[in-house]
C-alpha cells in the first residue's frame, strides 16, 4: 500500500508552487483594475522566485519519487533551476511589452508558469507518460502564448502551424511509447532501462519506437528535417513569448532526450547513434546557411535557433559515442549559455521593433549604435556571444562541446561543426555592423528601456559574461548535474 | 461456446451499424447507428472479460455521441446534407490506406502471435477483479499522472477560451 509520502512531495515541489500561483494569478485578475494588470505579473514572478527558494533552502534527498515516475536527481535539478531562470526572465520582458501592445491578461502569465511546470515534469520524470503529460502541458500552454496577439494575422498563423504541427509531432511520441510498451510492457525509464539491457532485447521494432519518440522530440527542439515550422512560429509569436519558446521547452526536450537517449540507448547498437549523427550534422548545416539569407532579425535568429540546436546534437553524438559524462556536461552547459543570450536577445528585440512589433526587419537596425548606444552594445554582446567569439558564454559552450567530440573521436562532425560556427559568425556581425557602421536614421524604437526589461537584460549579461570568463564553476555544475538517475 | 456465438452477433451487429453509419444521408441517423456500433464494442469487451473498458466505452463513446447528436443538429443543416455528394472524391487515397491496413492485419495474422517480439499476455487468472487492478494502479502506481492531468485539462480549458473568445476587454 503506497500513500503519498512528505519526501515524495518534497521531490515536486517546485512543480506544485508554479502551478499553485498559476491559478492564483488568474484568480486574481478580476480584483485587479484594468490599469494595474502589471500586479498580476509580479506575483507571477514571485511565485517562480518562491519556486526556485523552496528547493534551494530545502532541498530533497534525491531519489525516487511517486513509485518512480519521478527522478528526483542533479539532472532534474540542473534543469529545473534553469527554467525557472528562464520564466523570470521571460516574465520580467513581458511585464511592458503586454502593456505597450494592449494585450494585459493575467492568462498569459498563468500559462508562461504553466508552461514552465510542463518543462520541469519532463526533465524531471523517469516516467513516459509523465514525460509525455509534461510535453502536453507545456506545449499547449505553448501553442496558445504563440498565438497571444489575436489581432495579429502573423501571431495567428504562428500558433496555428505550432499547433498543428506539434499536435502532429506529440502522435509520433506517443506512438513511440506505445510501440515502448507494447514491446516491454513498462514505460518505467528504470525498468525499461534494464529491460533493454538484456541480450536479445533490441529488435526493428524496438529501434522504431526509439525513433519514433525521437522525431516526436527532435520537432520540439527543431533538428532538420523537423524545422520547417521554426521561422514562421518564431517571427509571428510574440517576440518575448519567442524568448521563451526558443529556450524552456527545447532545453526540456533535450532533457528527454539525454535520458532516453544516454539511458537505454546503449545497447541498441550503432543506429540510434548515427541518427543523432546525421540529424546534428544535418541541423547546423541547414540551419546556418538559411540563416545567411535572412533579412528579419527574428527569422534570422529563429534559423540560428536550429542552428544551435545542431550543436547540442553535437554534443549528446559525443556522450552516445563515449559514454563519459564530458558530452552530457557539454549539453548541459550549452543549453544553459544559449538560454542566457538567446532570451537577451529576443527580449531586446522585443523592445526595439516598437509598438505592434513593427520594426523588425534588420535594415530598421540601420544607425542604432548612435542613435541608442546602451540598446546596440547589449544587442552586440548578444550576437556576439551566439556566435561564439572568446571572453562570452557562447564560445565555453561550443568551445566544450568541440573538446568532447573530439574525445569521443567524431573528427568529421567536428569538422562539420567548426565551418558551422565560423559561417554563423557572417550573419551576426552583419546585425552589429548594420547598427554601428551604416549610415541612416534608425526605424527601430529609441525609447528607454523599462526596468522590468532592464534587469533582465542586465541578468542575462551578467550571466553570459559569467560563463565566458569563470566558466569552472558552471562546468563543475553541468558536469555533476549531467548522470541522470536511471 | 455460447461466448464465440455471442462475439460473432456482436461482431456482425458493430459491422453492420458501421456500414449503415457511412452511408446513411441524414447525419442524425448515422450518430444513432454510430451508438449500436459502439454498443457493440462494449459488449466484445464484455466478452473479453474487461467490464472497466465496457464501463467506459458506454459512458464516455456512447455519452459522447449525445453530444455529437446535438452538434450535428446545430451546426448542420440536415436539409442541405442530405442533397449533398455522398462521398468525398478521395475515395481512391481511402481505398489504398484500406488495402495497406487490411495488409498489415493480413501478415500479423499470419505471422501469429509468436511471430512479433511482445510483452507476454496477462494470465487469465490475472483478468478477474480487473476493474479493481485498474484502480488500484491508476491510484498507487499511477496517482502522480492522474492527478498532473488536471493541470493539463486546465491548460487546454483556458486556452481554448481564450483563443476562441470574441472579444477581450
Amino acid at each position: 500500500m503506497t500513500t503519498v509520502s512528505i519526501p515524495d512531495v518534497m521531490r515536486i515541489l517546485p512543480e506544485l508552487i508554479l502551478a499553485g500561483f498559476a491559478i492564483l494569478v488568474m484568480l486574481f485578475e478580476p480584483f485587479v483594475p484594468a490599469g494595474r494588470k502589471r500586479v498580476l505579473g509580479w506575483i507571477a514572478l514571485l511565485g517562480v522566485l518562491v519556486a526556485g527558494m523552496a528547493f534551494t533552502w530545502a532541498p530533497p534527498n534525491a531519489g525516487m519519487a511517486f513509485s518512480g515516475s519521478i527522478a528526483a536527481d542533479g539532472f532534474s535539478y540542473f534543469f529545473i533551476f534553469l527554467f525557472l531562470t528562464i520564466a523570470a526572465l521571460a516574465l520580467l520582458g513581458s511585464i511592458n511589452y503586454l502593456e505597450r501592445d494592449n494585450i494585459h491578461h493575467a492568462e498569459y502569465y498563468a500559462l508562461i508558469l504553466f508552461s514552465t511546470v510542463g518543462m520541469c515534469f519532463m526533465a524531471a520524470s523517469a516516467e513516459l507518460i509523465m514525460i509525455f503529460l509534461g510535453l502536453e502541458i507545456s506545449s499547449l500552454s505553448t501553442y496558445v502564448l504563440a498565438g497571444f496577439r489575436r489581432h495579429d494575422p502573423r501571431s495567428n498563423e504562428s500558433a496555428m502551424k505550432y499547433f498543428l504541427l506539434g499536435s502532429f509531432a506529440t502522435a509520433f511520441f506517443l506512438y513511440g511509447i506505445a510501440f515502448v510498451y507494447g514491446l516491454t510492457g513498462t514505460t518505467n525509464l528504470v525498468d525499461l532501462a534494464a529491460d533493454l539491457a538484456q541480450p536479445g532485447k533490441w529488435s526493428t521494432l524496438t529501434r522504431a519506437a526509439l525513433i519514433l519518440m525521437f522525431v516526436g522530440l527532435a520537432f520540439k527542439v527543431s533538428t532538420v528535417p523537423f524545422q520547417i515550422w521554426t521561422p514562421d512560429v518564431y517571427q509571428g509569436a510574440p517576440a518575448p513569448v519567442t524568448a521563451f519558446l526558443s529556450t524552456g521547452p527545447k532545453a526540456a526536450a533535450f532533457a528527454v532526450l539525454v535520458r532516453i537517449f544516454l539511458g537505454l540507448a546503449g545497447p541498441s547498437g550503432p543506429a540510434a547513434f548515427w541518427v543523432i549523427w546525421i540529424s546534428a550534422a544535418l541541423t547546423m548545416t541547414v540551419g546556418n546557411f538559411a540563416a545567411l539569407l535572412q533579412k528579419n532579425v527574428k527569422r534570422m535568429l529563429a534559423y540560428s535557433a536550429i542552428a544551435h540546436a545542431g550543436y547540442v546534437l553535437v554534443g549528446l553524438a559525443a556522450a552516445m559515442a563515449s559514454g563519459s559524462t564530458e558530452g552530457a556536461s557539454a549539453v548541459l552547459f550549452y543549453l544553459a549559455a544559449y538560454a542566457f543570450m538567446n532570451v537577451g536577445a529576443f527580449l531586446l528585440i522585443a523592445h526595439l521593433a516598437g509598438p505592434g512589433e513593427g520594426r523588425t526587419e534588420i535594415s530598421d537596425f540601420t544607425g542604432l549604435g548612435r542613435a541608442a548606444p546602451g540598446a546596440a552594445a547589449c544587442l552586440t554582446v548578444f550576437m556576439l556571444s551566439l556566435s561564439g567569439i572568446p571572453s562570452t558564454a557562447g564560445f565555453f559552450a561550443k568551445f566544450y562541446v568541440f573538446r568532447a567530440s573530439v574525445h569521443a573521436g567524431l573528427i568529421g562532425l567536428t569538422i562539420i561543426a567548426v565551418l558551422n560556427s565560423v559561417v554563423s559568425v557572417y550573419y551576426y556581425l552583419n546585425l552589429v555592423v548594420t547598427m554601428y557602421m551604416r549610415e541612416g536614421e534608425p526605424q527601430a524604437a529609441r525609447t528607454p528601456m523599462p526596468l522590468p526589461l532592464y534587469s533582465a537584460i542586465a541578468a542575462s549579461l551578467f550571466a553570459i559574461f559569467y560563463l565566458g570568463l569563470y566558466p569552472n564553476h558552471f562546468l563543475l555544475l553541468s558536469t555533476l548535474s549531467s548522470k541522470p538517475l536511471p | 461456446m455460447v461466448a464465440e456465438v455471442t462475439f460473432f452477433i456482436l461482431s456482425a451487429l458493430a459491422l453492420g451499424s458501421a456500414v449503415m453509419v457511412i452511408t446513411r444521408r441524414n447525419p442524425v441517423h448515422s450518430a444513432l447507428w454510430l451508438i449500436v456500433t459502439l454498443f457493440s464494442v462494449g459488449g466484445v469487451f464484455l466478452i473479453l472479460r474487461a467490464p472497466f473498458l465496457f464501463a467506459v466505452q458506454i459512458i464516455l463513446y456512447v455519452g459522447g455521441i449525445m453530444v455529437l447528436i446535438i452538434f450535428v443538429i446545430m451546426l448542420v443543416s440536415v436539409d442541405v446534407s442530405g442533397r449533398q455528394q455522398q462521398f468525398s472524391r478521395q475515395w481512391l487515397v481511402g481505398l489504398t490506406t484500406v488495402l495497406i491496413l487490411a495488409a498489415e492485419l493480413g501478415y500479423a495474422l499470419y505471422r501469429g502471435s509468436k511471430g512479433f517480439l511482445l510483452a507476454r499476455s496477462a494470465p487469465a487468472a490475472a483478468l478477474e477483479n480487473n476493474t479493481q487492478a485498474i484502480g488500484t494502479a491508476l491510484y498507487q502506481n499511477y496517482m502522480l499522472p492522474v492527478e498532473i492531468a488536471s493541470i493539463l485539462l486546465l491548460v487546454a480549458m483556458v486556452g481554448a477560451v481564450l483563443m476562441a473568445k470574441r472579444k477581450m476587454e
